[in-house]
């Protein structure tokens, strides 16, 4: 696809420094709670205390009459002109609750909001919520989404008449055929717990309208301000092209914020009827309670397998508990699931039947992961339980069931086309980084010594650079535009809105490496709509892969038509023109050359240039992706277990990823890093608790247990390299590898030390109670 | 996360912050605010006013006091952690500190702050009663002291009245041989089950301090008899840790059951007597 090959000058590969980091560190960077606009006004939201129950009343006499007050607003008020939240997945047949703005006769989660209160400062606004009187009528609760599904059982929408969702059901090869073939079917049941996704900046928005100009601005902590912009206009009935998104600095997102939520449009609908900017800032317990969580499953999974390990099939029933309501990707969430179960491995048949269940509960959503961490995590613990159950060796067994690195392009059997890999290759290496042989013999000489010690492994493949627009709601491309600057500075625009994740930085090193500019001269932008018009933003690890293609394409344009305007100032023929650091000459001649900066004010002043050629040196361009990436790798993780208190400690963690070809490996580390720690979470303590009542009982850092740098081990990282053959730098991406590759593996090394005790699974998180428990149990059993 | 509407004092005395507490309805003591702040925030606490104990100097003097040891209610958990004289005279309340919340819930809380709120779940008061502490509470008619023994009343109740200040901790000079082992709630980094031990090497004797685990702390007393005047043998701290939780009804919560709770009473009170008998 590239018409040019310009030689790079040496920044991609570079482990460079984060360029957006200084601001950040500093306290200089601008998050939408810094934005003071004038006059100002402050929205606080009145939430249920109840998860399901009628409104019978709301007096908010009292509330309208304190000073400062601007406004109180309840559900008809506010639903009758914004319009319904959006979901961009459902499925087909889906039974689906209308999901108005405000609640308006009923509740159906703890913190669906009921009123929405305007002052003039902050404190007010909270102090009016409290003045609302309303009257609830309570009514049954489901909570469990087992339960959701007996008949009797309390609806979560009566006027649905059934808590069940959908089902979705992905049935490929003989399945019957498999089975019958299989010498050993192994079974087991798995919960995924629900997580809440906890970024640091809640959500928050400030919306100004602009009266003379019918036109609106809403600033928003969002991973997706260009969704945004395409879904509010069927909200609030501004057109698109009267409505500009703002994302500024975005204090983490992990799929809470790939949605549009009833607050954002509240506030821009308030902002036009009120004639003055409003700003909403969600605090903690609201976004404990009111932004999507993630995760929550059910499954029971049966393996057919061989003696020899040989893999067969796999049938699969989960319950997804999708919460309330659907928000923007709900229901599509567990069938990544689904497509991801079969992981590194091939097999004959599959089948997994993936029932959506309603509770009355905050929704689920894109959580780190979302969805390919439970289908990674039970497809590497059923190995380990099948190795267990058939007495073979872990490694052996995975290997066995592997393509070859030969095979790729590799059709799964759950239809994907995984791109390129080298699955034996990532496990060699992180056998070596983990010096496997010898960790086997230290817990064997533990376990000689009575100690609780264990060795687990996930050999783990994901999706990414999601992804080809006929596999996704509204366009899966992304958009990209550089400028060079009439001073020779080059603006790179994208339309992938990172937000944290470090594109500023490594879109910068791809330009400064293609055009031969230092990278000081090179300013990415983003997070604008308009600024960067067209984009798609930044979830499912994207950016990099299908944003950064763009931008590669952009340059190549431009250097194609610089070498126009070169060739005519040399007057050489254009054939003859060279590119190389960021200078055109004819071959041979390098001295005679001109720069990309020379040559892009001549482009501008344009009194000196070509018959029919366009001034100025600006491309922009859509990348449209063939096909997912599908980055693969190995996590080993040694763990001791105390005896008396089940507390877990990670003695080694070893990981070897496969993200292709790195344009920063700093910043791989630090998503490495990160999305292990996620994982960490998951797999030792993190849980949202709801009670029966379904009144959340983990609203609070004080109860909702984070990772914290205390608990992150050593990491030990390695990569192989695996081009794409799905774009032209043959990256992959890697948000999500860490946060997939990591929960199975530190379960399975658990499971690994509590194996002489007989035990063979339990549930996450794996904390130190269930462990003592499960020991208790193991004890008792022994005597 | 915004409190509700609430006058702040900040006094230059001791007496002047009396004078205004007695004379104030619904007046509450601010002095790390490290509770008392996030339940305002949360609007659980709506006091009309606070008064802030920050500048009254004399409070947060830590001195020795003849056989005894003087820790001004106002003493952060830091200033105990760094003190000298503690790490000499009494190193369990230094050993205490050094496990409290983090570096900046270390800085700003409070020794005083932390047991007049009574959460059954902080560290301090399973020194407070393995040590047999003595607090001086200042009220309109003058300065009275609680024991140790009286001091936790029921969960999140301490005696110290609503007109009334504790200005100071008082406890007896221990040897080296203490210990404090806790285990933490993984979140909020609070005591699921915390254990002071304080071994006497002369009276042959140990008391043991649990917190964390029941609504209030308590002396594991059945434990402490069982080892009166025993060598501290593994068989006999085996014996006498098995009474470690006797009458006691622990807590049972989404953290950590009541079971559970019982069990880890009687690990960390094995694991704090040894770690403490190492140090003798």
């Amino acid at each position: 696809m590239a018409a040019t090959k310009p030689k790079a000058t040496g920044y991609i590969g570079r482990p460079v420094k984060r360029v957006e980091d200084p601001r950040l560190i500093q306290g200089q960077a601008t998050y939408v709670d810094d934005l003071v606009l004038s006059g100002m006004l402050h929205m606080a939201v009145l939430r249920s205390p109840y998860a399901h129950a009628r409104v019978v009343a709301i007096d908010s006499q009292k509330a309208k009459s304190l000073a400062g007050v601007r406004g109180v607003f309840i559900g008809h008020d506010i639903n009758e002109r914004c319009g319904l939240v959006p979901c961009a997945s459902l499925a087909p047949d889906q039974k689906a609750p209308k999901h108005t703005c405000l609640a308006s006769d009923r509740v159906y989660f703890v913190g669906h909001p009921v009123a929405v209160v305007v002052a003039s400062d902050r404190s007010i606004a909270r102090d009016a919520l409290d003045l609302i009187d309303v009257e609830y009528d309570p009514l049954p609760v489901i909570a469990d989404p087992e339960a959701a599904l007996q008949p009797g059982a309390p609806l979560a929408h009566p006027d649905l008449g059934t808590n069940q969702a959908f089902v979705w059901t992905l049935a490929n090869g003989d399945l019957e055929k498999a089975f019958k073939e299989a010498d050993r079917i192994i079974k087991s049941r798995m919960v995924h717990q629900r997580l809440i996704p906890m970024a640091i900046e809640p959500r928050g928005c400030v919306a100004s309208w602009h009266v003379g100009e019918q036109s609106l601005t809403l600033w928003t902590s969002t991973q997706i301000p260009h969704l945004i912009r395409t879904l509010l206009p069927g909200m609030i009935g501004v057109p698109e092209n009267k409505i500009r998104i703002v994302a500024p600095e975005v204090g983490g997102g992990f799929g809470s914020k790939l949605n549009l939520y009833a607050e954002e449009a509240i506030v821009s609908h308030l902002a036009q009827r009120l004639g003055a900017p409003v700003k909403w800032i969600e605090s903690r317990r609201e976004n404990a309670s009111a932004t999507i969580h993630g995760r929550d499953q059910i499954g029971e999974y049966e393996v057919a397998v061989k003696k020899d390990g040989t893999l067969l099939a796999i049938k699969a029933r989960a319950i997804a508990d999708i919460g309330s309501y659907n928000q923007l990707l709900t229901p599509a969430i567990p069938t990544l699931t689904g497509s991801m179960l079969s992981g590194c491995y091939k097999m004959k048949a599959i089948r997994m039947d993936i029932v959506g269940v309603y509770t009355n509960k905050m929704c689920t959503d894109a959580y780190r992961g979302a969805g390919r961490p439970e289908a990674t995590y039970t497809i590497e613990r059923l190995m380990d339980l099948v190795a267990d159950e058939l007495k073979l060796d872990r490694v052996k067994i995975r290997l066995k069931n592997f393509p070859k690195p030969t095979e790729f392009p590799f059709n799964t059997v759950t239809g994907l086309t995984y791109d390129s890999g080298n699955y034996q290759g990532a496990l060699k290496k992180a056998q070596e980084l983990a010096d496997w042989d010898r960790l086997i013999k230290q817990r064997d000489t533990a376990r000689k010594q009575g100690r609780l010690f264990g060795v687990g492994l996930s050999t783990y493949v994901e999706i990414c650079a999601l992804g080809p627009s006929k596999m996704m709601a509204a366009g899966g491309w992304e958009w990209g535009c550089v400028r060079i600057e009439m001073s020779g500075k080059v603006t790179v625009i994208t339309g992938a809105t990172p937000h944290g994740q470090g594109q500023e930085t490594s879109f910068a090193q791809l330009a400064a490496d293609k055009l031969g500019v230092p990278m000081s001269d090179v300013v990415v932008m983003r997070g604008d709509t308009a600024v960067a018009h067209y984009g798609r933003d930044t979830y499912g690890s994207r950016a990099t892969v299908i944003g950064g293609t763009a931008i590669l394409m952009c340059i190549d344009r431009i250097v194609a038509k610089a070498r126009k305007l070169a060739a005519h100032l040399l007057q050489a023929k254009e054939k003859t023109v060279e590119f190389e650091n960021g200078c055109f000459f004819v071959k041979g001649k390098q001295k005679n050359g001109i720069t990309i900066q020379t040559l892009a004010a001549e482009s501008y002043v344009a009194k000196n240039i070509p018959k029919n050629w366009e001034p100025g040196l600006e491309a922009s361009s859509f990348f449209e992706p063939p096909n997912c990436t599908y980055p693969f790798g190995t996590h080993i993780v040694a763990v001791e277990v105390d005896p008396d208190t089940g507390q877990i400690e990670i003695v080694k963690y070893v990981a070897v990823d496969d993200c292709g070809p790195q344009i920063n490996p700093l910043l791989v580390e630090g998503q490495l890093q990160g999305g292990i720690a996620h994982s960490l979470g998951q797999a030792l303590f993190e849980r949202c608790v709801y009670d029966e009542n379904g009144q959340l009982l983990t609203g609070e850092f004080m109860d909702y247990a984070m990772p914290r740098a205390a608990d992150i081990p050593n990491y030990i990282l390695g990569h192989t390299v695996t081009p794409s053959p799905s774009n032209p730098m043959g990256i992959k991406g890697v948000g999500e590898a860490g946060t997939i590759g990591a929960t199975p593996a530190i379960a399975n090394a658990v499971m690994d030390a509590l194996a002489p005790l007989g035990v063979k699974h339990l549930d996450l998180p794996l904390t130190p109670e269930k462990i003592w428990r499960a020991l208790s149990r193991a004890k008792g059993s022994a005597k | 996360m915004i409190p509700a509407d609430f006058d702040y004092h900040r006094p230059q005395s001791l007496e002047e912050a009396l004078r205004i507490l007695v004379t104030t309805e619904d007046a509450k003591i601010l002095a790390g605010g490290h509770s008392l702040v996030p339940a305002m925030k949360l609007r659980l606490a709506r006091p009309s006013a606070v008064i802030d104990l920050g500048r009254v100097p004399e409070l947060s003097q830590i001195r020795q006091d003849g056989t005894h040891l003087h820790i001004g209610a106002m003493a952060t958990h830091h200033d105990i952690e760094s003190s000298d004289l503690l790490k000499k005279k009494c190193p369990l309340l230094p050993e205490i500190a050094a496990v409290i919340g983090d570096v900046q819930v270390r800085n700003r809380g409070t020794i005083g702050g932390s047991i007049v709120h009574a959460d059954p779940a902080a560290d301090w008061p399973a020194a407070i009663v393995a040590l047999d502490a003595e607090m001086e509470v200042l009220g309109a008619d003058g300065t009275r002291t609680v024991s140790a023994h009286e001091f936790f009343v029921e969960m999140m109740q301490s005696a110290v009245q609503p007109h009334e200040i504790l200005t100071g901790i008082r406890v007896r000079a221990t040897g080296p041989a203490v210990a404090y082992v806790k285990f933490a709630q993984k979140a909020s980094g609070f005591a699921i089950v915390g254990v002071a031990a304080i071994i006497d090497t002369e009276e042959q004797s140990v008391r043991i301090g649990v917190t964390g685990a029941a609504t209030k702390a308590f002396r594991a007393s059945a434990a402490e008899e069982a080892l009166q005047g025993k060598a501290l043998t593994s068989e006999n701290i085996g014996a006498a840790i098995e009474k470690a939780d006797a009458g006691v009804e622990t807590l049972n919560d989404i953290h950590a059951s009541a079971e559970y709770r019982a069990h880890l009473i009687r690990v960390n009170c094995r694991r704090a007597i040894e770690l403490a008998a190492s140090r003798t």
